[in-house]
């Protein structure tokens, strides 16, 4: 988040306004998140909500506040790749849900920006959970693609955006392939008609596109593209609304990631095929439970992975190969792997990403397997997402110059006994209380000797 | 998993037909009827095994006891002693040096939907709900069940899974009858059945029965019709009891089965209100609850539990998915377990099956942060000994007490650590799994020939 916006958030909000703090954890093992080892004895500096400095003997300026850390393990923020998060209040509650549009006119120009509700309690939970920063999507429902992702940050203020309009995703395999008509041909036809609707209304429109002085914000959909305020384009014969087509220019331009979700090796390779006949694609692979399988042409192609941390059951024809030893083997080839795609509430939940990582780790002393060391399996969910999210540098990492965003953790982050104990954003120090703390303290006990539970709040 | 996932226990909400457990069958006729009460009897024989010494372990027994640096001995299918480091070997025991390991009984979930909803989850193979109906008491969940379903060999390898209570979905108020197994491969369901184990009968009581069969326009589109269904079905069993049970009739005898006491209730019920409703429906028609499933709220009423002697089978820290799960807190279990009520800590997933140490040491650690300190040796019993109480098999398995059947895990670790993993897995006796050998993994049918047969999964 900018300051400008800090200071809207300041202004809306509620209670006292939450400002970044400058201040410094001393004495802490710290991981930096960029899949070194935790060191002992180490600082951390967060000055005018970024990150100054971060490692053993680092000085602390004069007049910065110091926590002890003594005891305590300091992390950036987790990085929680391919979440549904402030999209659904609750998912089977169908009116608070907007994790997917299945009747939609629209597919591809579909942006989860103004649907975004940073009031989420799932916010609140992934946020205690030490997540800072996520990726949001929505799911394909009315078409092959889902629509275009964003970034945001889980700050306990009114804006929850970092960068709109962040990807596109499109859904292959046999998910894909049921969207499109039954099959998987189907799909790909969908896909390669729409990428080339998209250039094609790119170059007929005789209007000037792309980013610079000359953008107009419509607030509607891609802002950077003045193609979508008018055209003069004839279109005959397309499939794609104008709506969809101009949210795809920047896809079939390279200047927006392509999110391909994709389970068989197989269908990885057809992916990674997509790049022949429209080289500028900037392909992101998400899913990717038989990814070990075309490990090395995955690697080849530099295409990174956002894949599902510890899937090891044949769940679908697609996914027989399925196995926790994916992420470990991918990684090993020299694939950039992040762990995400917990969407959900249930066993899925973001915030359960340290546990999965932990996971992987313990794959290492599993004759046969390919886990993680914890270093790597850290960046996994942390500075690796935030990479492929376009925020290198800027999340997932205790670097000079990152985003505020530290977590101070009671023990070792990727083991089950530890929890966060706070959490800054920005150098804003968040809130602990949500709904289910407050339930918590109003049921520690069960007196209502007095007066009913209703007014014990 | 797969990327586009739906939580069939949550059943949530999303899919309904897709998802949805107790004691009581006995293996012998009753002599008052002519009804075979065992028409499907388990051909389960225990495996050959040899006399084995665990030596130098934490010993959790399951039964809230713990040993540092003990000794298990197990011999011909059976515990034969738990003891200290002082513990005698006698001869011919085959001396396993377990120092700086762990040792619990095998892991037991008291809800799965292995074999009725395996994997792969392909419509072919859903046949965990009989939504045709709002009570179905006739059917036996055991006549779906895939004995092939990879899902059995990963919850053995990874979850230390050594019986489990497979039910049918939660559709329907009442759903069927449960099967407890015994998580060996078998070529039939009778090779895996639990020798003398109960029945159970799954019921399920809100949003699931009223959502599935409001939404085809019949009743019960309510709690209150759930309510009168449920009743009905019950006074109607009363009366073909009290008329002399004449006539073979399905679904009767499952419900007379469980006003008599031989067949467990197993009932699916999120709410406090609801679970009060259901226990004085209990009281009512004259039987016993013997635990709510994904009792969220159970924290609310564990006063109420305790003085009821059921228990809560409940997840870790599932939220928010749907309506009635919106009041889920970590601390569920902790609050129960301060309160004197009996916690189980259960799956309805199978994945989650493979992880519930894991679950149950992030619910102890919930319950430490809120001041409330749960030793590990109690914490244990959540997944074993408990179980088995509320599936009726705790007199056979659960603890690891002299003659019981030696159904065992040695983990590489604490088991309450994310970093542990079973290393050997023996039931009644027989080394079922050995991380050290990849020969000792079973492989399905399903799975063999595919792409990733015999990996380390």
């Amino acid at each position: 988040m900018n300051s400008r916006l800090l200071i809207g958030a300041a202004l809306l909000a509620l209670s006292a306004p939450a400002l970044a703090q400058d201040f410094a954890v001393t004495n802490a093992t710290v991981a930096t998140g960029d899949g070194s080892e935790p060191v002992q004895g180490a600082t951390v500096v967060v000055r005018g909500g970024k990150v100054v400095a971060a490692g053993p003997g680092v000085a602390i300026p004069a007049g910065v506040e110091t926590i002890d850390g003594t005891g305590k393990w300091v992390t950036p923020g987790l990085f929680a790749a391919m979440t549904a998060l402030g999209l659904s209040d609750a998912d089977g509650v169908e009116e608070s849900n907007d994790t997917s549009a299945r009747n939609s006119p629209f597919g591809a120009a579909l942006d989860v920006t103004p649907a975004l509700n940073p009031a989420s309690q799932h916010v609140a939970v992934a946020r205690d959970g030490g997540i800072t920063r996520a990726s949001v999507f929505s799911r394909p429902a009315s078409s092959i693609f889902g629509g275009q992702g964003a970034v945001v940050d889980l700050g306990a203020d009114p804006d929850m955006v970092v960068r709109p309009r962040a990807f596109q995703l499109v859904a292959l395999g046999e998910y894909g392939a049921r969207l499109a008509g039954g099959s998987r041909t189907s799909a790909h036809a969908v896909l390669r008609n729409a990428l080339r609707e998209a250039r094609q209304y790119s170059a007929d429109s005789r209007i000037p596109g792309g980013s610079g002085p000359r953008q107009v914000s419509t607030g509607d959909d891609i802002p950077v593209d003045t193609r979508l305020v008018d055209s003069s384009a004839e279109r005959d014969d397309v499939l794609l609304t104008r709506f969809d087509a101009a949210a795809l220019i920047p896809v079939v331009n390279g200047q927006q990631p392509l999110y391909v979700a994709v389970e068989r090796a197989a269908d990885i390779r057809s992916v990674l095929g997509l790049r022949k006949e429209f080289p500028k694609l900037k392909l992101v692979l998400v899913g990717a439970s038989e990814g070990w399988r075309a490990a090395a042409d995955i690697a080849a192609a530099g295409v990174p992975v956002i894949a599902d941390p510890v899937d090891d059951l044949p769940s679908s024809f697609e996914q027989l190969a399925a196995t926790q030893s994916n992420v470990g083997r991918m990684a090993a080839a020299g694939v950039k792997v992040a762990l995400g795609g917990l969407a959900g509430t249930t066993g899925d939940q973001p915030k359960n990403l340290a546990q999965y990582a932990g996971n992987l780790v313990a794959l290492t002393k599993i004759p046969g397997a390919s886990g993680l060391s914890w270093g790597q399996a850290f960046a996994a969910i942390s500075s690796v997402p935030a990479e492929i999210a376009g925020q290198g540098g800027r999340a997932g990492v205790l670097s000079p110059g990152a985003a505020g965003d530290l977590v101070i953790w009671d023990g070792d982050p990727l083991e089950l006994s530890s929890a966060p104990e706070r959490v800054f954003i920005d150098g804003v120090e968040q809130p602990k209380d949500d709904h289910q703390t407050r339930l918590r303290d109003r049921y520690r006990d069960l007196d209502e000797s007095d007066r009913p539970k209703g007014y014990d709040w | 998993m797969r990327f586009w996932r739906t939580t069939c226990a949550a059943l949530g909400a999303l899919t309904l037909a897709a998802c949805a457990t107790a004691p009581g069958g006995t293996d012998t006729a009753s002599a008052n009827s002519a009804i075979d009460k065992n028409p499907y009897p388990s051909t389960y024989k225990a495996y050959p095994g040899a006399a084995t010494a665990l030596v130098g372990a934490t010993v959790f027994d399951g039964a809230g006891g713990r040993i540092d640096n003990g000794t298990v001995l197990f011999a011909d299918g059976k515990i034969v002693g738990v003891g200290s480091a002082d513990l005698a070997i006698p001869a011919g025991y085959t001396r396993v040096d377990a120092t700086g390991k762990f040792v619990t009984p095998g892991i037991i979930d008291i809800h799965s939907h292995l074999g009725v909803y395996p994997s792969p989850s392909v419509e072919a193979q859903s046949d965990g709900n009989e939504a045709t109906a709002p009570t179905t008491p006739d059917v036996w969940a055991e006549h779906s069940v895939w004995p092939q379903d990879p899902g059995f060999s990963r919850a053995l390898a990874n979850g230390g899974v050594t019986a489990l209570q497979i039910l049918p979905g939660s559709a329907n108020l009442v759903g069927g009858r449960s099967v407890t197994l015994k998580n060996v491969p078998a070529r039939t369901v009778q090779g895996m059945k639990f020798p003398g184990a109960p029945y159970g009968m799954k019921m399920a009581c809100g949003e699931n029965p009223k959502r599935v069969y409001g939404g085809r326009g019949r009743m019960p589109s309510t709690r209150m019709g759930n309510m009168a269904v449920d009743r009905q079905t019950f006074l109607d069993a009363k009366k073909w009891m009290a008329e002399g049970r004449k006539g073979r009739d399905l679904a009767n005898e499952t419900l007379a089965g469980v006003i008599d006491g031989e067949i467990l209730v197993q009932n699916h019920c999120y709410r406090a209100d609801e679970m009060a409703f259901m226990i004085d429906l209990s009281r009512e028609m004259g039987y016993k609850i013997s635990a709510f499933h994904h009792a969220v709220e159970s924290y609310k009423i564990a006063d109420l539990l305790r003085e009821n002697g059921i228990c809560s089978a409940i997840w870790a820290d599932w939220y928010g998915f749907k309506m009635e799960s919106y009041d889920g807190i970590p601390e569920n279990a902790a609050f129960l377990q301060n309160a004197g009520a009996c916690v189980i800590i259960h799956s309805d997933d199978e994945n989650g099956i493979q992880r519930l140490n894991q679950e149950a040491a992030k619910a102890q650690a919930a319950g430490r942060r809120a001041g409330i300190i749960i030793p590990d040796e109690q914490v244990i019993r959540w997944l074993t000994l408990n179980p088995a109480h509320a599936m009726g098999i705790d007199e056979m398995t659960g603890s690891l007490a002299s003659g019981k059947m030696a159904d065992v895990v040695l983990w590489n670790g604490d088991p309450l650590s994310v970093y542990s993993r079973p290393e050997k897995v023996w039931i009644d006796g027989a080394l079922m799994y050995d991380s050290d050998n990849r020969k000792m993994r079973p492989v399905s049918d399903f799975e063999l020939g595919q792409p990733g047969e015999g990996d380390v999964k």
